[in-house]
């Protein structure tokens, strides 16, 4: 059947078997290898992308049922070679070891900052617990989280802010 | 570290982003199931679905005939030998499979969904024999014999560890306190994210080229030579990024060879991706150990003697595990100083999933045995387990019954590090009204590679071109650790130049020197030695150039930011490229290239298990404090304070990377990681009920570094791939024991057993030399 995406902005129509996983169609019929997988069974988090924004073990996701939708995957975080605040603080981190969880581990944080610009260190906890990652312990990809969001919020307040409210550094 | 030591150093010491990340959060890295390529066939096993079980035909006529198959293997139609320690193991087994997941058939097909029919269509003739799952049963006269074709050994035992040092008798009889008891440590996996992928190619001329994350690149050649009977000068092994190891893809493993036969008989390129039920069933996992020991010290507190009778349960062949107690032994006789030991160890066959490699290899076992019974033994004694340990501590200068000579060792200090951190003194033994404690474990381990083959060597290469690039070529491999960086940066600090201008190739065989693998914490210590000893020759090249160039004599140059200079003249320099190219781009020119051979200084053991088998030891210390609910049993982990010898941080962030992600590796032992068998059969092969921690379940860990400065390590630092890894399950077990007064016998150490042990009241054993009369003393 025919499954239409819009893929990190890029329109793609492929006819598929009706049964093809959202991983797989990524994966094998577009070749965007950045996403992973580790279990197949929706437990490691490894595939995960946006659909709509919102996080999706695309592992358990059938293609058919999101066509018409826009996806993004690790690989629509960067524009032109340039790394955005999220994949840069994971770099300075040392967030990422083998990095086999990372693409998951990115999208799930990524959802959460747009979600909810200012998480608590508990709410990342939470947000990123469907991610399993075995290299780092999880607290360098925690702090890369909670950076990413202050650098964020520093980047909004820096706006010249023309209401004469009060500004919100830092909060 | 001081402010003088760091000005030493261009490059060292600092926290420099692992060189490979960019790639990583870009989702550019290419695993092994990323890679594509022409007329590639997909592979599958076909696995036993009984523990223990005769063979009696296979019938894949039917498979055979399907539109698609390219190739049908099993025992029947490919030449095979025997491989594993003691010729224990077979790819396809021929006439029994000794535990579910033993590996019986194979296809190769067009498609994964004809690859998997394939199976479905292969028949296979079951003798279903009684198997035995627990490892004292299997000792039992009775019990089925899974190898009944090794002749060299009885029942089911398939080898002995016995050790002797001093009289553990007559140390007992001296003893004032001696705590006994029983510490039981559960079959566990590696568990990478990344399953086992792997991908054979014949080339027409008939030479093998195998894509395979594996980690011990010349042994995995050399063992696919000796098992399928190919000229091994004849196979490339090619290593893509590895995606999380752990030890779990250090060994060759029967789909290994299995992948290669399928391409073989196909004609065709196959790969072989196993899914995560296979990893749980079919690929390598922890070992359990069985502990019975006893710990028995004077009055003052002095350590007398250690005696421990072990059972490890192999499961159903020899693979890596079977040699755990290499490294767990270590610690029963040389973790703080213990003047007799003996320990009596038989690894026993079972009809279950079998041992592995994998990150502390025995040290997590036998730690929790060990340390427990450390704070045992304080509190029979009334002494602080702290004072206590720092009392027996590992000095530098020690050399330990087996022989291992601890030339650096920072133990005393981590123990004072968590002690203060955690505010011991004031806290430990005064929360149990909250239900919360304290406990600590700490550890020995290899830090200077680890002799068990005859070298223990790496190889390394250098080149520099005309652009200035420099190139490593490195026997090590990058398993996600972080060993290209850490090498870049030993080269670029050796050479003066930028890390920037450092490459480094190490996943080829055809290109890179001989290395033994990623294995035992050795890879900064033993490749890190090697790129430092090339680069240095390199550079002396360099400036022998550019003395000509300079007009100054070797020994009054330096490099510095890329930049070759007269000491004391700034004006008189130039860059290193530059000087590359005087060198090279005339007539009678040669190119910049130097190659180094580092082999650590140790020996193997004797048959008695003495020798130094490192060149350096690692040591550290942890303290963790949780609360205990003592209706459920629930153990919340509140806070882990670490200390380790790293002998010198070249990288601390990923030091602190190792660190951070071995604890927590140890903190799901401790806590919540088992591979549960029923029957013979895992429970529940997957990540859902397996017991991985997630990011709520591991809390913030305080890592301090403390560093000795070693005399061999490269700029004097130690390997650090798995401390963490093994105080967690004794620490988090002390603290527990702190919490609530109950002696934890078994980890993981989950709600119902914690209950279990509330509800029976598991005590120390302790006996008392004053009255002899043996008592159960509470803690």
């Amino acid at each position: 059947m025919l499954v239409e995406l819009k893929v990190n902005g890029f329109p793609y129509r492929r006819e598929v078997a009706p049964d093809t996983t959202l991983l797989t169609y990524l994966r094998e019929v577009l070749e965007l290898t950045g996403t992973k997988w580790g279990c197949l069974t929706g437990d490691c988090g490894a595939c995960t992308v946006l659909v709509d924004g919102e996080p999706v073990v695309s592992c358990l996701q059938l293609a058919c049922q999101v066509s018409g939708h826009e996806v993004t995957t690790v690989e629509g975080l960067d524009t032109a070679g340039e790394l955005n605040d999220l994949q840069a603080h994971f770099v300075s981190n040392g967030a990422s070891q083998c990095g086999f969880c990372t693409p998951g581990m990115l999208m799930s944080a990524e959802a959460l900052l747009r979600n909810n610009p200012d998480p608590s260190e508990a709410e990342v906890r939470e947000a990123l617990s469907g991610n399993l990652c075995r290299c780092t312990g999880y607290n360098k990809i925690v702090d890369a989280v909670l950076e990413t969001a202050k650098a964020r919020a520093m980047a909004v307040s820096a706006v010249p802010d023309l209401s004469g409210s009060s500004s919100s550094v830092g909060s | 570290m001081s402010e003088t030591l760091l000005a030493e150093f261009q490059v060292i010491g600092q926290r420099l982003s692992k060189l490979d990340a960019p790639q990583k959060v870009t989702g550019r890295t290419v695993y092994a199931d990323d890679m594509h390529i022409p007329g590639l066939l997909v592979g599958a096993i076909l696995r036993s679905p009984h523990p223990h079980a005769r063979i009696r035909s296979i019938d894949t006529t039917e498979a055979e005939r399907l539109p698609g198959v390219a190739a049908v293997i099993h025992a029947g139609n490919v030449t095979q030998r025997r491989f594993g320690y003691g010729q224990d193991n077979i790819p396809l087994k021929t006439d029994k499979v000794r535990c579910i997941g033993d590996e019986v058939a194979a296809v190769a097909a067009v498609d994964d969904e004809t690859a998997k029919r394939a199976l479905e269509l292969i028949k296979v003739d079951y003798e279903v024999l009684p198997g035995v799952f627990d490892p004292f049963e299997a000792l039992s006269e009775t019990a089925p014999v899974i190898h009944d074709e090794r002749v060299d050994i009885t029942g089911n035992i398939s080898m002995r560890w016995d050790f002797d040092h001093g009289d553990v008798e007559a140390a007992a009889a001296e003893a004032a306190v001696i705590v006994e008891g029983d510490y039981s440590a559960p079959q566990a996996a590696p568990a990478p994210i990344e399953t086992h992928v792997v991908i054979a190619s014949f080339d027409p001329n008939g030479h093998l080229t195998v894509w395979s994350p594996v980690h011990m690149v010349f042994m995995y050649r050399k063992a696919l030579a000796d098992c399928l009977g190919l000229d091994w000068r004849r196979i490339t092994i090619i290593q893509p990024p590895v995606g999380g190891s752990f030890g779990g893809k250090i060994d060759i493993e029967a789909h290994d060879f299995i992948t290669v036969m399928l391409a073989q008989k196909a004609g065709r390129p196959v790969k072989l991706a196993m899914t995560r039920e296979e990893e749980f069933i079919g690929a390598r996992t922890r070992q359990p150990i069985h502990f019975h020991m006893r710990t028995g010290a004077d009055a003052e507190g002095n350590l007398l003697f250690r005696d421990a009778e072990v059972v490890s349960d192999n499961g159903a062949y020899n693979a890596w595990g079977s040699h755990a107690m290499l490294v767990a032994m270590n610690t029963i006789t040389s973790m703080y100083r213990v003047p007799n030991s003996r320990i009596r160890c038989a690894v026993v066959y079972t009809n279950k999933n079998y041992g592995g490699s994998v990150r502390g290899f025995g040290n997590p076992q036998a730690t929790f045995a060990v340390e427990q019974q450390m704070e045992e033994l304080a509190d029979a004694l009334g002494m602080d387990p702290m004072d206590l340990r720092l009392r027996n501590a590992n000095q530098t200068g020690d050399i330990t019954p087996q022989g291992l000579e601890i030339t650096s060792c920072g133990l005393s200090e981590c123990l004072e590090i968590v002690r203060r951190q955690s505010r011991w003194d004031e806290r430990r033994g005064k929360m149990r009204q909250r239900n919360r404690g304290l406990g600590a474990a700490a550890y020995i381990h290899v830090g200077g590679g680890a002799r068990i083959y005859g070298s223990d060597g790496c190889g390394a290469m250098i080149k520099i071109d005309d652009s200035g690039q420099v190139t490593l070529i490195t026997g090590a491999s990058e398993i996600g650790q972080g060993s290209e960086t850490v090498l870049a940066m030993i080269v670029a600090e050796e050479m003066g130049v930028p890390v920037s201008a450092v490459a480094v190739i190490n996943s080829n065989t055809d290109i890179k020197p001989w290395d033994v693998g990623v294995h035992a914490s050795r890879t900064t210590f033993v490749a890190g030695n090697a790129a430092r000893m090339a680069a240095k020759i390199a550079r002396d090249r360099l400036l022998e150039t550019a003395s000509a160039v300079l007009g100054a004599p070797a020994d009054q140059l330096r490099i510095r930011d890329g930049i070759v200079e007269v000491i004391g003249e700034p004006g008189r320099s130039m860059d290193y490229a530059r000087i590359v190219r005087r060198r090279l781009l005339h007539e009678e020119g040669s190119v910049v290239m130097a190659t180094a051979f580092y082999d650590p200084p140790t020996h193997n053991q004797d048959k008695e298990y003495v020798g130094n088998i490192s060149a350096s030891y690692g040591f550290g210390a942890h303290v963790a404090e949780v609360e205990v609910d003592p209706e459920t049993g629930m153990v919340k982990l509140l806070n882990l304070w670490t200390a380790h010898d790293v002998g010198r941080a070249l990288n601390p962030m990923t030091v602190e990377g190792q660190i951070e992600g071995g604890t927590a590796m140890g903190v799901g032992l401790a806590l919540s990681e088992e591979i549960v068998f029923v029957d013979g059969r895992v429970a529940a092969p997957n990540f859902h009920d397996y017991g991985m921690p997630t990011a709520v379940d591991v809390p913030r860990i305080e890592v301090n570094l403390v560093e000795t400065i070693d005399e061999l390590g490269p700029y004097g630092a130690k390997g650090i791939g798995e401390g963490g890894i093994i105080p967690p399950p004794a620490a988090i077990a002390n603290a527990i024991a702190d919490a609530t007064g109950i002696r934890p016998r078994a980890y993981p150490m989950r709600p119902w057993k914690v209950k279990h042990w509330i509800d029976t009241n598991e005590r120390s054993y302790v006996i008392v030399s004053t009255d002899r009369s043996e008592k159960r003393e509470s803690n």
